[in-house]
């Protein structure tokens, strides 16, 4: 069967992706799930061990709390209470740390560290798994047992005041509620003074047993300005004050011989040294947890805070309140808190802990001896110590003997806490194996293409009906079924690929052995080829000039990169590096061209002169020498530019802190700078890419512009020039869907010029301009999605791309290969140049709301992608428009481009697949390695969407020549 | 072939290498505290030093650079000075590419610039030697096909691993384990040394292995 490459290429990226789906659903952990379908009950509670005599009882320790009031404030860092400045930053809290009656902690938060994942942490006990991150923003109601629920359950009537992630995660489960939306970033006052209004009129009253706020305020300012900013105190002493108001409320309505109340201060994640969170550093994780209750001693002075789980939170809180430790939980009670109560309510508490988590071990790990056999003996001791205690045995032995319980009881929860936590990294291998089988066999057929794919026809021919009617594919059948089976039945833990349909697996097969067949008859083909292939290049023919060299070595060590942890954080200094090292070598090409090769250049175009009479041949000469001065500062010009980039956002995680153009241009000092260079690059954006515009598509680039300076302008970041005022900010949604209005409209014009093209009159100008038109909207599109500071990213996107192509990759001859090398590789350093980096935090979510009243799923998501991968995107955009217009060149440039991306992305894909599997152990693999992960499948997925997009523009040539 | 001048190319390349050894322990004996991570710079210094005056004299006693058309003072004081523009201007250049490659710009730019002195002793100063200061010369060898003797092959082979190897020195910078020689510029300085000593074995090795394919045409 005989394909053209760019179709056979997108087919197997097409493929690819849905590999790389089945490895995902195998990589990410189902998180650790107790068999029981209900929630823990009163009723079902162990029963309080005692050996011997049958009457054992089911009492429960009695709750230590009757009113708890949590404050929830969002990215407080473990140093902003703690720390040196934590005395004139929350002086109030800092006296209750140290004198109060009150325990400290730093709770240790797990990646990711983004809020929805951390308030179902807080809230059922579990370690929410990673994929969590990616629905962080459309969060369902929480089904799994949690604490609300539970106490909700029992009675307390709960209030909750701040972000309106918990309204939704918790619907019905407030008695009142005020929830806030988190989505206008800019915002950090009115935010938190939505909470806090309503405290005290619900202070003064009786009539609740739990109040939950979420401060949301603090977070704010971190994204915007991060951590040692000015508005950082202020916010501070406002908590400080709010906690100041809540405890003096709680003393006061103290009343005698009730229960005491609890107050809990603590934060959902940390913030980094930019301001960011959602990874693993540690100014991200370890967070404050001061627990303040008048059941405590008092402190006498500072202690350093002891280390806990951020989940250890969940059964403390339970049993404080008398109910039930819900059952996903991997925490264990704060003994700390217990010390006040009696030996026998302590060890009862710990025995309940220990009851639940022996459950969930039991369900979710099938060799769970070690933690379960120390629970077993501590149980054990505990039966005996309460006949000592029942029988009335009050001497030193028994006290003894409670210490020595409660000692092997922490051990023993210590254990299966740890044994639970690491349940978490299981892995569904089958899957895993299947989807990078998947992988590999595409790209093998991928590179025993290449010599077909890149010849002069841009034809492979795949042996599809011989695989498919040959014995050897029914045996491989046969056996892979039969494979399939086995590991099914005997799996024991979940395995996504055995619960798929039988017909969906079947197909899985038959593709699988289908490919297998394929490979083999290839390379029996190519086998021959091979041997005689060196005979061959030893001529003339095939020789690779520095360039290719730098070009195959780069993308080889990039992806040999990617196996260290550190390669992967900063992998923007690869590309930076790279793509660098790239403008050095086409400098060096360009000199080699006009100074080396000018003695004999020069006889040929006097040649051509003299035998062609050309009418001006000063004028000709005059612009040969602006050209080839034009062509010489064309690769420092890159470099200086791509050197600016470099300085504008830092990304990545070692540098990342050290103050880059980026903040200086967002600070509100700057604002003027900053209006004027968006201006500047506004207009410069519209010089370059009005040029191969129709007059109508000019006419809506250019409003399309103005509307999104003032779109910025509506929204605060950019000023003005006759509105002096300063308007409060609102979203600018009008502004933005003006924008949208012209961007459609030029994708409009721009696909009717290409259908045109195609079915009327087969204009290759026409096509060219289409191509172009839907390039421009393109850009529009962005330069709305961009932050103003970004916008010089795009700028030099544009401006190194017309002169390159003007004077680089036409006049020097580069190749169809050559050049999409080159293209992607600008494209991943474009990528890094916007801000981002290989981790979640730097997706920037605020542009799915551009020009939306509210969060609506599907255009945020897209519009998310679109602004995170606008720098690939818009060079394989360009690619697509530079080889077509080429195309009286070279035929089939298009299919050689199409191919060429299509390796270039899948072999760093697979290679990384194999890598993440290997380094499943690795102790970054969450916050590193996993990340990294999505953005590849991602990336990968947007690569076959623009392969898509080749085919199309690659089918007129057949269709008109036909 | 060429036996008579591989053996003085590799006598000279001997004793380039153990002016650079001796840069390295001289200073580490008579120098308190000197070490080649700690006192970076000194090293630094030391070793460009020490290659600058032994390849001028040994290239001068061999007699390897062109003949001068014109035999006055004055011409040699301008070729002198010229040269010394040239090293310069080349210090400046190689600072310049390592700025651009994303070294501070202000900051450590002592640094960064006693690594582009080192990077021109190490490559610029050998082409000063054998090409003297003509760029057209220059321009003629690092094109391909350029060479047009023995000693400019091995010239191309120095430089390319100087260059190379300065290049490779600085993949560990971003890697996170806290060595002392992570710090800028040390590994690429160290890097740049290492890729200099492996040119000058490998090119009297090299071309000795390849002197039956080796031809040259005249000018």
């Amino acid at each position: 069967m005989k394909i053209r490459s760019s179709v056979f290429a997108s087919f197997v990226l097409l493929l690819e992706v849905v590999g790389i789906v089945l490895f995902l659903r195998g990589f990410f952990p189902v998180p650790v799930k107790s068999s029981l379908a209900s929630k823990s009950q009163l009723s079902e509670q162990p029963l309080e061990p005692l050996t011997g005599s049958p009457p054992n009882s089911s009492r429960l320790p009695p709750p230590l709390f009757k009113r708890v009031v949590i404050v929830l404030v969002d990215a407080l860092r473990e140093d902003f209470v703690f720390g040196a400045n934590g005395r004139t930053h929350m002086p109030y809290t800092r006296h209750l740390v140290e004198k109060g009656s009150s325990h400290s902690f730093v709770a240790k938060a797990r990646p990711p560290t983004v809020t929805m994942p951390r308030i179902k942490a807080l809230t059922t006990g579990s370690i929410p798994g990673f994929i969590d991150v990616v629905m962080n923003l459309n969060s369902p109601a929480l089904l799994e047992d949690n604490l609300i629920w539970q106490a909700k359950t029992a009675g307390k009537r709960i209030i909750f005041y701040g972000d309106d992630t918990w309204v939704r995660l918790f619907p019905k489960h407030f008695m009142e509620y005020d929830g806030t939306t988190s989505f206008f970033v800019s915002d950090y006052t009115e935010v938190d003074n939505n909470v806090t209004r309503h405290l005290d009129s619900t202070l003064k009253r009786d009539d609740w047993d739990i109040l939950i706020l979420h401060y949301l305020g603090l977070d704010h300012i971190g994204h915007i300005s991060g951590p040692h900013s000015s508005l950082i105190q202020p916010k501070l002493l406002e908590m400080d004050d709010v906690l100041k108001k809540i405890h003096s409320a709680l003393i006061s309505k103290e009343a005698e011989g009730s229960l005491p109340y609890l107050l809990v201060l603590c934060g959902d994640h940390g913030m980094s040294e930019t301001g960011s969170h959602g990874g693993s550093s540690e100014p991200e994780v370890n967070t404050p947890l001061v627990l303040i209750s008048p059941a405590f001693r008092r402190k006498a002075g500072m202690e350093k805070p002891v280390v806990v789980e951020q989940v250890d939170l969940t059964p403390t809180l339970a049993l404080g309140l008398g109910l039930p430790i819900s059952q996903n939980s991997v925490g264990r009670v704060i003994a700390g808190l217990l010390e006040e109560t009696s030996m026998r309510d302590q060890l009862r508490s710990l025995h309940l802990n220990g009851h639940q988590l022996s459950c969930l071990l039991k369900d979710s790990i099938s060799n769970y001896e070690k933690g379960f056999e120390q629970f077993r003996v501590a149980e054990k001791a505990h039966g005996n110590w309460m006949k000592l205690y029942l029988e009335g045995n009050t001497s030193e032995v028994l006290t003894n003997m409670g210490k020595k319980v409660l000692k092997q009881y922490l051990e023993a929860l210590a254990a299966m806490s740890s044994a639970l936590s690491k349940q978490l990294g299981k892995y569904d291998m089958y899957s895993m194996i299947v989807g990078m089988v998947f992988l590999f066999q595409l790209l093998l057929v991928l590179l025993l293409a290449m010599p077909e794919a890149l010849c002069g026809a841009a034809v492979v021919d795949l042996p599809v009906l011989s695989a498919m009617f040959s014995l050897p594919f029914y045996l491989l059948c046969l056996l892979l079924a039969s494979v399939h089976v086995l590991v099914c039945t005997s799996a024991e833990s979940s395995c996504y690929f055995c619960s798929l349909s039988w017909g969906l697996v079947f197909a899985a097969v038959a593709f699988c052995s289908a490919m297998f067949c394929i490979l083999i008859s290839m390379a029996t083909r190519r086998l021959p080829l091979g041997i005689k292939s060196p005979l061959k290049s030893s001529g003339s023919g095939w020789q690779l000039s520095e360039l290719d060299i730098l070009l195959l070595v780069g993308t080889i060590g990039h992806t040999l990169s990617l196996g260290a942890s550190s390669f992967v954080e900063e992998e923007h200094q690869t590309w930076y590096f790279l793509l660098n090292t790239l403008c050095l070598a086409v400098f060096q090409d360009v000199c080699r061209k006009y100074f080396r090769e000018k003695s004999a250049s020069i006889d040929e175009e006097e040649l051509i002169f003299t035998s062609k009479d050309h009418p001006s041949p000063v004028h000709y000469k005059a612009d040969a020498h602006t050209e080839k001065w034009l062509a010489l500062a064309t690769p420092p010009f890159s470099l200086l530019c791509c050197r600016l980039l470099r300085s504008l956002n830092h990304t990545g995680v070692q540098w990342a802190h050290l103050p880059d153009v980026g903040h200086w241009l967002n600070s509100s000092e700057h604002k003027t700078v900053l209006s004027f260079l968006s201006a500047f690059c506004l207009v410069l954006i519209y010089l370059l890419v009005q040029r191969r515009c129709s007059w109508v598509s000019k006419v809506a680039l250019a409003l399309g512009l103005i509307g999104v300076y003032s779109y910025r302008a509506a929204v605060g970041n950019v000023l003005f020039p006759w509105q002096h005022s300063s308007r409060t900010a609102s979203k600018g949604t009008v502004e933005a869907r003006f924008v949208y209005v012209f961007v459609l409209g030029i994708l409009f014009s721009g696909t009717k010029d290409l259908l045109r093209s195609q079915v009327i009159t087969a204009d290759a100008k026409l096509k060219s301009r289409g191509l172009w038109e839907i390039y421009s909207g393109l850009v529009l599109l962005v330069s709305l999605l961009f932050r103003s500071h970004n916008l010089p990213v795009l700028c030099c996107s544009l401006l190194i791309q017309t002169l390159m192509a003007q004077f680089i990759w036409k006049k020097l001859h580069y190749d169809a290969a050559q050049t999409t090398i080159m293209h992607y590789w600008f494209g991943q350093a474009f990528f890094y140049y916007q801000g981002n980096s290989n981790n979640i935090a730097t997706i920037d979510i605020s542009v799915g709301f551009v020009g939306l009243e509210s969060y609506v799923e599907a255009p945020a998501i897209f519009l998310t992608a679109l602004s995170t991968y606008a720098g690939p995107l818009l060079w394989a955009c360009h690619l697509i428009c530079y080889l077509s217009s080429e195309r009286d060149r070279s035929p089939v440039a298009l299919g050689h481009g199409c191919y060429c991306l299509a390796l270039l992305r899948s072999v760093p894909a697979a290679a990384y697949i194999v890598l993440v599997t290997v380094l499943r152990y690795h102790l970054f693999i969450w916050s590193v390695f996993s990340p990294k992960l999505l953005y590849e499948s991602m990336h990968l997925l947007i690569t076959a969407g623009v392969c898509l997009f080749f085919i199309t523009m690659e089918q007129s040539p057949t269709s008109s020549k036909s | 072939m060429w036996d008579h001048e591989i053996r003085a190319m590799a006598s000279t390349h001997a004793i380039i290498a153990s002016s650079v050894f001796m840069a390295t322990v001289l200073p580490a004996v008579f120098v308190p505290g000197f070490s080649v991570y700690g006192t970076h710079l000194v090293w630094l210094y030391s070793v460009s030093g020490a290659v600058t005056a032994v390849s001028v004299a040994v290239f001068w006693l061999l007699g390897i650079t062109p003949p001068t058309k014109k035999h006055t003072l004055g011409y040699k004081l301008s070729r002198l000075f010229r040269s010394c523009l040239y090293f310069f201007l080349s210090c400046l250049f190689f600072h310049s590419v390592v700025v651009l490659y994303g070294a501070p710009l202000i900051e450590s730019a002592l640094e960064t610039f006693s690594l582009a002195v080192l990077l021109t002793s190490l490559t610029t100063l050998r082409c000063l030697c054998v090409l003297g200061p003509s760029v057209q010369a220059w321009i003629r060898v690092f094109s391909r096909h350029g060479a047009m003797s023995v000693w400019d092959t091995c010239l191309q082979i120095t430089v390319a691993c100087t260059v190379v190897g300065a290049w490779l020195g600085a993949f560990p910078i971003p890697l996170d384990w806290d060595r002392p020689w992570q710090v800028w510029p040390v590994s690429c300085s160290l890097g740049a040394m290492i890729g200099f000593l492996t040119g000058l074995v490998g090119a009297p090795a090299w071309i000795h292995y390849h002197r039956k394919q080796l031809t040259y045409k005249s000018k």
